[in-house]
Order: structure tokens, then sequence, then C-alpha cells
């Protein structure tokens, strides 16, 4: 017989509350599905008795694309809801809102929502599984994952290696997923940009901060670089865009002068020209398209393993 | 729980034989022929039958896969627990070949099912067989039957057959286990 393995949770809300053991399973099970969207017929049936609901409180396109195709390829039925254009607008409160959804006998919630906390209120309000896609600045566990996924590929192994972080901390649920991910794999994280773009208790998550990139890039086997999020930068963070750039822009001769070959990654969209110029961002240290691809399989698998313990038929 | 033996290593090896001679007689060559076999159990079946073609009829070149059906599976979520996946690995073109299906042991037919679905994933096959070492008569809820056995059992439902390979062939067994 097989072995039974399953999650240690119903929901995923962030990867501080899932285990090693967990984000192990997880890999094993996007190994497999990686397989699957290989081939020739890219679609398994093993949810097409499951219903899930993605609800965009804020705007995505690259994860509600991802998470999408991942529910399509595993033949589960799905509805797409985004609060443009829905009651919200009307003042229907968020329980409310999903309550009414549920009603239409949905199993599982894919929601991003601009309020830290979002999916765990929900969690706990609502008969469903809850997945995360991006609570406010709070996290966005199955990026964390995708991310960590792609350096093992790249790598072999995530523990033992040295991920720096690069850009704007603050604003970031990326960091803090990807922070958490990283250090219950076993690799040292380090975080570096402006200082006005650090949390204030960033030492207090095990990471140290270094404002220089180049000695960042010197110490690092792997760099990510985020995005600066200008719609939520709502104050003056840095002088100017073009003071950005000098100080924590990557660029082909800051990686010349490195005597080793890192690792590129980029949770996009990128700003090109600002974080990442376009000759690193299209070179062969970068693995921007395979994080993209490996979306689809991280999110197969979560949803995988989730809608498994929805018990439906007991 | 009590066990009893319904084959032993020597008569495995026979059954083995015989059961590689059925394909060659079969597939002859085996040009556009290709074994897949089911995992987990069905692997182990598998390798051996490509040992003998290899050894005993100098057929090096057998085309031979693995295929994994946990995704397709239709008691996904019924049977209250988690199946873990196992690696699929098909390394050739099924769209027109003639392939054989390689299990440990048939008994509901239900495997068998799920993997003619996912076989579909990989094209068009002319036409599928369906070999096993252990066919368990009159407990199919399909109508699957296989084109080449090894041994026919009559077993009660309550009562497990279990396939034990060793590395070397030498303590290869079939059990039959009253739980």
């Amino acid at each position: 017989m097989n072995k039974m393995k399953e999650l240690s949770v119903n929901h995923l809300l962030g990867i501080k509350y899932i285990s090693e053991e967990d984000i192990q399973l997880i890999f094993e099970t996007a190994d497999h599905f990686k397989e699957v969207i290989n081939r020739p017929i890219k679609k398994v049936p093993s949810l097409r008795d499951v219903t899930i609901a993605n609800l965009f409180f804020e705007n995505s396109t690259r994860t509600r694309l991802s998470f999408e195709l991942a529910e399509k390829r595993l033949s589960a039925d799905v509805v797409n809801f985004s609060a443009a254009s829905s009651s919200v607008k009307k003042g229907e409160t968020l329980v409310d809102t999903v309550n009414n959804i549920l009603s239409m006998k949905v199993d599982l919630v894919v929601m991003r929502h601009p309020n830290p906390g979002a999916g765990i209120f929900l969690s706990k309000n609502v008969n469903a599984s809850i997945v995360n896609a991006g609570d406010g600045a709070h996290e966005h566990p199955t990026q964390a994952l995708l991310d960590a996924f792609s350096i093992r590929e790249k790598l072999g192994d995530v523990a033992g290696k040295k991920v720096v972080i690069v850009g704007d901390i603050l604003h970031s649920r990326v960091a803090l997923s990807n922070i958490f991910a990283l250090q219950k794999l076993g690799a040292s994280v380090k975080v570096c940009g402006p200082l006005t773009l650090m949390p204030k208790h960033i030492a207090h998550l095990g990471v140290e901060v270094e404002p220089n990139l180049d000695r960042a890039l010197a110490w690092c086997d792997v760099a990510n670089m985020l995005r600066v999020q200008n719609e939520r930068m709502d104050n003056s963070y840095f002088p100017s865009t073009r003071e950005y750039v000098q100080q924590y822009g990557l660029n082909l001769e800051r990686l010349q002068k490195l005597n080793k070959e890192i690792t590129i990654m980029h949770p996009g969209p990128i700003n090109r020209g600002v974080e990442i110029t376009s000759d690193v961002a299209d070179s062969n240290q970068a693995i921007i398209l395979n994080q993209v691809e490996n979306g689809v399989a991280i999110r197969m698998a979560v949803l995988y393993l989730l809608a498994s313990k929805i018990k439906n038929y007991d | 729980m009590s066990q009893k033996q319904l084959l032993n290593s020597s008569e495995m090896t026979v059954t083995l034989q015989r059961l590689a001679c059925q394909l060659v007689e079969n597939h002859t060559t085996f040009q556009n022929s290709v074994l897949i076999g089911l995992q987990p159990r069905g692997v182990a079946l598998a390798e051996r039958l490509v040992e003998i073609l290899k050894n005993d009829y100098d057929l090096t070149d057998v085309e031979f896969g693995k295929l994994d059906i946990t995704f397709y599976r239709d008691d996904f979520r019924r049977s209250g627990k988690v199946l873990e996946a196992n690696t699929t690995e098909i390394p050739f073109v099924v769209d027109g070949k003639r392939v054989i299906f390689i299990d440990d042991v048939l008994y509901t037919g239900r495997s068998i099912n799920s993997a003619l679905t996912a076989l579909q994933s990989f094209g068009r096959p002319l036409e599928v067989e369906l070999l096993c070492l252990i066919d368990r008569r009159f407990s199919r809820h399909l109508p699957i039957q296989p084109d080449y056995v090894g041994k026919h059992v009559d077993v009660i439902n309550e009562e497990k057959v279990k396939v034990n390979w060793s590395e070397d062939n030498k303590e290869n067994s079939v059990i039959l286990i009253d739980e």
C-alpha cells in the first residue's frame, strides 16, 4: 500500500501555521503534478466533485490565473468573483458575502483580500477550506511555497542555502511568507533595502538586515528581487526612483562583479529598469518564468491535499 | 491473523517465465508494443518480465513505463485516507502502440479502470491488454478481465493477497493473509 500522509491543517492561511513536514509533502505532491502538467493532456479528474470559489477583493493577474489553471487541471468546478463588480460595493460584510457563495455548495475558497488576517477571520466564521492568496501585508503562502520549490529545483535543496530578499520588505507579504518558509526549510535569510522599508521588528524573525546590496549579493546564493509597490507607497520612503535604482536595482554590472553565479528570482510583475534590469531578468541566472510554471504545480498540490481532507461522503 | 502460501519462489519463477513466453507469442519482436507497470506494485513485476525478455528472448529494447493512478482514483475523498502519489514515467509515445498493462493482483478492476483513464492523457493506444500475476476471481466490480494470468485464486473479501518480491528473486512468494 502507499503511505498515508496528510496536511496538519485544514486551511492554508500562512506559512507560519504549517510545519516543515507539510511543506515537504506539498513539494513531493507538486513534483508529481509538475509531471502531469507536462503531459500532452494536462488534466486529472481528482477534484471533479469539488467546487472552488476564487474571491479576489484585490487586483491580481498572475495569482488568479495560476489558481484558476490549477483548479481546472484538477477538474474542479470554478467560480470567480472580483470585488470591483460585486455587492461588496453595496456594503455587504465579508462573512455574508462568503456565506452566500457557500450556500451555493462551494467546498473550497481561495481568497485575496487587502486586510491582513482576512483569511484567518474567515476560517473561523465559515464552513469551508480557505486558501489565502494574499492578505494585505501579512502572508502569501503559495508564492513562498513556489519560490522555495523553485530554489529546490534549481539548487537541489533549500537547506543550507543563503537567500537575500531585496526591496520593500515593509509592505511585502511575499517577503514575510518567504522568510517563514525558507527558515522552516533550513535556509538562512537576509533582507536588503532602504531602512525606511524595513519593518521595525524584523530582527525578531531571526533575519539580518543588510543595507548594502553589493555586500548582500556577495553573501547570497539566491537573490529574490521584490517589486517596488508604488500603489502601497503612501509616504515618501525613498527620495526618488532614480536613487532607488542606483542603490537597490540589480543590473548586469553588479552581477559581473561577483566571482560566482547566483540565482535571481522575482515574484512578478517586474518593473523593468527599477528593481531589476531587462538583461538580468532575461538572463540564464533568472528563474522567473520557472517560478510561474511551478506556481501551477504548487497550487495543484495545495488544493489536492486540502480537498482530500474535506469529507463529503461520510 | 493467519497466512497461507499460494505460490513459492520456484513456482513464481516458472509462472513468470510462462507469462513472458505468452507475451512473446503475441507480440513477437515488441516492435510496436510497450509494457506499462502500474504503480506501486505492478512495477516490480514488470521489471522482472523485462529482465526475462532480455535474458531469455534477446529482446533488449522492450519499451517499459510506469504509470501512477493516484490522481485518477474513483475513491478520492471517499476512502477516508489520503493516498500518496508515485512517479509516472512514460518515456515513449503511446499513440498507436499496443500497450500491455502489468499489475500484481487483479481484484475489483477499479485500478485498471483508473489506469485506462490515466493512459488517455498520453495518447490513443492501438489496443490495451492486461497481464496480472494473481487474478482474484468472482470479485470484480467492473467488466474487466485479464489477458494473461499467473494464477487464478478464489478468495473471500476479508482475505488479502500479497505478493512479496526479493532483490535476488530467491524468496519471492504470494501469500494469502486472513485478517
